[in-house]
């Protein structure tokens, strides 16, 4: 069943095409990865599945219910009300709060008490407090993040921070989880945790997830699936070792090293 | 009732016992009537600094049109505490304040809470001389000339009960679900956007809150100094309650109320130089701006230092 469809997606900015009439579907439940040389608009794709950009043409559906529904223009909020979660290439934490709050705030959608329940403090605001922190030092404990709830998100070590970005996407309860070069600047060893990480958030949360990402022996690994972006055109899509002996996707790759 | 814990049980005592001790004080004249002029501006400015705090320090809104909001509480309490001398005017006029400038707040912050930075400053900084403007041409706010012969109704005890329910009020948002929404847009607004935050929402929800509480402080004040007009609620104002804002820490409830006595206690002590007033104060802006930019609290609260012992590392 096709959770996500992506149909002659395009976005320019200005006289640049930075994606250009891309095709995409994600099936639920799959791992798909999506790959390309610097600057072919692999984020930028990200940012219009998120509502960041609005499209320039092109249409987004996604499977809400059973039902396809086109959310292409949808504002970021409404997008990851309908489970789109993300992390960003550069890190775009809460710095200055705990990662506690970064997990809360995230959990925000969820809350069931208004205004004036906050301004009065009702026993709902209480209850439904309670509830809150209990299910957000849940979420840290799954993933070994739980011991430094009250530490500021900056002074975590970088592959915690890489980390807690993907926990606190997760905190929004998504059907798709978009990870932007989740490795990034990881040591080997935080690359092999961030790994586990993934296996664990698809064996436990059931979820579906897309992955950019630059280090193509992770991608080979993990993914089930791979997409190729080379200026802003999906040159080729199938399984990992298809890609890998895909003459075009050579081609774009080794253009980048001449 | 979860409310009554001991936390909120112990605040509770502290405020009440912060009443006693200075009604104490001014009943045996240790307080004289010069200087309950002096706590009046400390109360008033307190509110407006501590809800100027919300849009701009825990929501991160620039703005500096704050005092056009408390201009609309002032007319509104005065003309209707005019029309119905009596305590219930008296109240009726801070609630119908309040809400008016949170009414304006929303039409004013739909519009102009998407920019940012010193656009927004600028926006709001005319939205508040439109207000401004529009007081000075209205016949029922007398114009230039202002309103005369407010009934005064304010006194200390009306000036402490507001003070304390705005801190407590703003403080229960802030530590609440929608006052960390807020709190995410400061911090980084695409990140906000993208954990599900309505932004436009909670931008506009803290601008109103904090219009609502300017409003209160302008219908106290009118009420207190009996006459009002629309030069007293201009960009210099403003730019008063940011300092104080500033002073004492974006983004600190505490920090704000500190700041507030201190610079109302210093401005009184330099009264008698008054030539050399403006130029000490500006003075110890510029260096408390130097040697402590985020303010004397930063994010902090007063009541963070008490925490220290069970944050402390144990490994
Ligand atoms: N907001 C923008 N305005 C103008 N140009 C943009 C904007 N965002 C991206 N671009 C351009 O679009 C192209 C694609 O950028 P994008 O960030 O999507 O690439 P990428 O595949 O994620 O690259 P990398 O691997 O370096 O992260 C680049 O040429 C970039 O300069
Ligand atoms: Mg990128």
């Amino acid at each position: 069943m096709s959770l996500l469809t992506v149909e002659k997606l395009t976005k320019s900015f200005g006289g640049l095409t930075a994606v250009s009439n891309a095709n995409m579907h994600i099936d639920k439940g799959e791992l798909v990865g999506l790959i390309g040389p610097n600057g072919a608009g692999k984020t930028t794709f990200f940012n219009l599945l998120t509502g960041v950009y609005e499209p320039t043409s092109g249409s987004i559906k996604l499977d809400i219910d059973g039902e396809q529904t086109e959310i292409a223009g949808f504002k970021p909020n409404n997008v990851t009300k309908v489970g789109l979660a993300r992390t960003f290439q550069n890190i775009r934490l809460f710095k200055d709060l705990s990662v506690l709050d970064n997990i809360r705030i995230a959990m925000h959608q969820n809350i069931d008490y208004r205004l004036p329940s906050a301004l009065f403090r009702s026993n709902k605001y209480y209850e439904e407090e309670e509830r809150l922190r209990k299910e957000a030092e849940e979420l840290l404990d799954i993933f070994d993040l739980s011991h430094k709830k009250d530490e500021m998100a900056k002074n975590l070590p970088y592959g915690e921070q890489r980390h807690l970005e993907i926990v606190r996407a997760m905190a929004t309860k998504p059907v798709l989880l978009l990870l932007d070069e989740p490795a990034a600047g990881m040591n080997p060893n935080e690359t092999v945790h961030l790994t586990k990480t993934i296996a664990k958030i698809r064996d436990e949360f059931d979820l579906t997830v897309l992955l950019i990402e630059h280090d193509m022996s992770l991608v080979m690994k993990i993914c089930e699936r791979v997409y190729v972006l080379d200026y802003g055109t999906m040159i080729a899509s199938g399984k990992p070792e298809e890609i890998k002996n895909n003459k075009r996707v050579i081609e774009a790759y080794l253009g980048e090293d001449v | 009732m979860k409310v009554l814990n001991k936390k909120n049980i112990f605040t509770l005592i502290i405020i009440i016992a912060i009443y006693a001790l200075v009604q104490l004080l001014l009943t045996t004249g240790t307080i004289s009537s010069f200087y309950e002029i002096t706590i009046a501006t400390i109360c008033i400015n307190i509110i407006l600094a501590v809800s100027l705090n919300l849009v701009t320090g825990f929501t991160g809104q620039f703005s500096l049109g704050h005092a056009g909001f408390m201009s609309i509480g002032a007319y509104a309490g005065a003309l209707i505490n005019m029309s119905m001398k009596s305590t219930s005017g008296f109240l009726a006029g801070i609630l119908i304040g309040a809400i008016a400038a949170a009414i304006i707040g929303v039409l004013i912050g739909i519009p102009t809470l998407r920019l940012k930075g010193d656009y927004l400053a600028i926006a709001t900084l005319g939205m508040a001389e439109i207000i401004r403007v529009v007081f000075l041409n209205m016949e029922i706010t007398n114009g230039a000339a202002g309103l005369n012969g407010i009934p005064r109704f304010t006194n200390w005890t009306w000036l402490y009960l507001f003070t304390a329910l705005t801190i407590v009020l703003i403080n229960n948002f802030v530590r609440s679900s929608q006052g960390r929404a807020c709190i995410s847009i400061r911090e980084d607004e695409i990140a906000a956007e993208s954990m599900g935050i309505n932004t436009t929402k909670y931008k506009v929800m803290a601008f109103a809150i904090g219009a609502a509480f300017a409003g209160v402080a302008g219908a106290l004040y009118s009420s207190y100094f009996y006459f009002i007009n629309p030069t007293m609620f201009g960009f210099q104002k403003s730019i008063d309650i940011l300092v104080i804002v500033v002073f004492g820490g974006l983004g600190s409830i505490t920090g704000s109320v500190i700041a507030a006595v201190l610079l109302a206690v210093i401005t009184t002590m330099l009264q008698s130089f008054s030539s050399l007033r403006m130029i000490i104060y500006a003075l110890l802006l510029v260096i408390i701006m130097l040697f402590r930019p985020q303010g004397l609290l930063g994010t902090k609260e007063v009541t963070d230092l008490f925490k220290f012992r069970r944050n402390e590392k144990v490994e």
